[in-house]
């Protein structure tokens, strides 16, 4: 497997940043009640990781080890400012939807973890691969937690699109679940996204597990086969 | 007269799980009769149904995590939990919404902590939070008693409510609906008006509102049921009725225009059905004698609290999830005395 197939995979699946470090959490459970708001916040998240995580490789043979953190933390607030006010400018809607936790991506242990683990170690090509794969997998644990909670929160896919894709996507909304359906309060509110995140951390280390014992169970039948060879000496 | 003695250890009594079950069912039995006689008989169809659901749900659950299923189903605690669950839903809840509840407090509450003996939280009461949190409307849907009422439903009229969710013949849920006595206690003391006002209303009786306290009197009758066959610890419905009405009283007390009284505040709601039956749930509470007052205690304030400046009517289960969060540190600071020591150790 390739250094780059090998950071996909550890961004999206194996080391996730919500689903396996559990990182960012704050952000994650806030404001995923819908689609759209997971998918913001998310490709906002994403755009900080690549960024800081390019420049964080690049300066890291001119930064000392001693102050590292604080120049990192500067690296990122810096970013995630320029971030804040082009949404500011270009999606106010989904702007004030979001709030607070756009500036609190700059707390998201996610990206100063990903700037002190692998960026401050290589080579500003794989850093920024690194960050576009783990903001990808949190975007996607997102949209998917997202999804869940506005399907059974409210019957709705994608309401609100406006917000992201212009006046065109208004349109976009899915009621999936019927014009009567009456919603699901628990599912919008803080214990919803709580619920969400348990079930889907389960999913995947149900499918993992899957995958081990399928491993473990071809690896059990290549030791049945080997006795029956003769033996090379006597 | 000669006694057969027979050397020590003595073998007195059987207690086991499926026996305090089955005394707490015998306990709940006249107070299911009374709400059944003063709210009609759809509580005893949404009974039917949530036990039925609870057994299929723990079943399911069991066979998932691939443990028996006969020895814990047959040992009535879901029974129970499906059970006191009912009781405090209005008496003509969709069926839906029984699925619901009963499906968060069997699979969420109880089993995904690792079952009977491992859930810090009650059941029941659990199954009762999601559902007032996520349906308000629906939860606030109580009939008239059936004394007041100009409509009342039979079994049969009942079951098609619960399971269309609709109202036969143009009627409507505003016509069949009251406002439960703490509703109106509450709304309009906030409107300045005079208890003795508000207690006019032909919804009130003797001391509670007209029904409710005869159900709560039937549960206390229950109550002392599981007392005398000793299931149940008298400290935490002492100390919860005790707190109870001296909260009540200092508040009636401070003013009597504008505060309703402790025994109304006793026979409303669920209370004396929370303080024999849910409060004294055996792996929710805390194990220590004076840590149980502390818990009866503590959940009476919470229910006070919530009854005057929460936003809900009534309290009792947001009041017992609350205490039962704080059992585990209750638990490691009380602790009873090792026999042989001195309790001052």
């Amino acid at each position: 497997m390739s250094d780059n197939a090998k950071i996909f995979r550890e961004g999206l699946w194996n080391n996730n940043a919500g689903l396996v470090q559990l990182l960012g959490l704050c952000p994650l459970l806030a404001v995923t009640s819908t689609v759209i708001n997971g998918l913001g916040l998310g490709l906002a998240t994403m755009a900080t990781l690549v960024l800081s995580n390019s420049v964080v490789s690049m300066i890291r043979h001119v930064v000392r080890p001693e102050i590292r953190i604080p120049v990192f933390v500067l690296v990122i607030a810096a970013i995630v400012t320029s971030i804040e006010l082009a949404m500011s400018a270009w999606l106010h809607g989904l702007y004030t939807i979001l709030g607070i936790f756009i500036p609190l991506i700059v707390t998201n242990c996610a990206i100063i973890g990903r700037a002190e683990a692998f960026a401050s170690k290589n080579n500003v090509k794989q850093a920024a691969l690194d960050g576009f794969a783990m903001g990808l997998g949190f975007t996607l644990l997102l949209v998917v937690l997202g999804g869940m909670r506005e399907l059974i929160g409210m019957g709705t896919l994608f309401s609100q699109a406006h917000l992201m894709f212009g006046e065109a996507a208004r349109g976009m909304t899915l009621h999936l679940m019927g014009e009567d359906y009456r919603g699901f309060l628990l599912a919008i509110l803080p214990p919803g996204a709580f619920f969400g995140m348990g079930i889907l951390i389960v999913v995947k280390n149900l499918i993992d597990q899957r995958r081990k014992d399928k491993v473990s169970s071809l690896a059990t039948i290549k030791v049945v086969v080997e006795p029956a060879q003769p033996p090379a000496t006597s | 007269m000669q006694f057969e003695t027979s050397a020590s250890p003595h073998n007195n009594d059987v207690n086991n799980v499926a026996r305090v079950m089955r005394h707490v069912i015998y306990a709940l039995i006249p107070g299911t009769l009374a709400y059944a006689w003063f709210f009609g008989p759809g509580v005893l169809i949404n009974l039917a149904l949530a036990i039925a659901l609870a057994l299929g749900f723990e079943a399911l659950v069991l066979k998932l995590r691939k443990q028996a299923i006969k020895p814990v189903l047959s040992d009535g605690s879901a029974l129970v939990t499906a059970w006191l669950l009912v009781l405090a839903l209005p008496p003509l809840t969709p069926w839906w919404m029984i699925a619901i509840g009963i499906g968060f407090a069997i699979i969420v509450a109880k089993q995904l902590y690792g079952g009977l003996g491992y859930n810090p939280f009650n059941p029941a009461m659990v199954g009762y939070v999601v559902l007032i949190i996520s349906f308000p409307r629906e939860m606030t849907l109580w009939p008239a008693p059936q004394e007041l009422a100009q409509q009342s439903f039979g079994l049969w009229q009942s079951a098609q409510i619960i399971f269309s969710g609709s109202l036969p013949n143009a009627l409507s849920w505003d016509a069949i609906t009251m406002a439960t006595p703490l509703d109106i206690t509450r709304t309009q003391l906030g409107q300045n008006m005079m208890l003795s006002e508000i207690q006019d209303s032909p919804l009130f009786g003797t001391f509670g509102g007209v029904g409710w306290e005869w159900i709560g009197n039937w549960f206390f009758l229950g109550g002392l049921y599981l007392l005398k066959v000793k299931i149940i610890d008298w400290r935490i419905p002492f100390s919860l009725i005790a707190t109870l009405l001296i909260a009540t009283t200092l508040t009636y007390a401070s003013a009597p225009d504008a505060q309703a009284g402790p025994m109304f505040h006793l026979f409303s709601g669920g209370v004396i059905l929370a303080a024999f039956f849910i409060a004294t749930d055996p792996v929710s509470a805390p194990a220590s004698n004076r840590g149980r007052l502390i818990y009866g205690c503590g959940i009476a304030l919470f229910i006070v609290i919530i009854r005057q400046w929460g936003g809900y009517p009534d309290g009792i289960a947001f009041a017992v999830l609350l205490m039962n969060m704080v059992v585990p540190t209750i638990d490691h600071y009380i602790k009873p005395a090792v026999f042989g020591q001195s309790s001052k150790e």
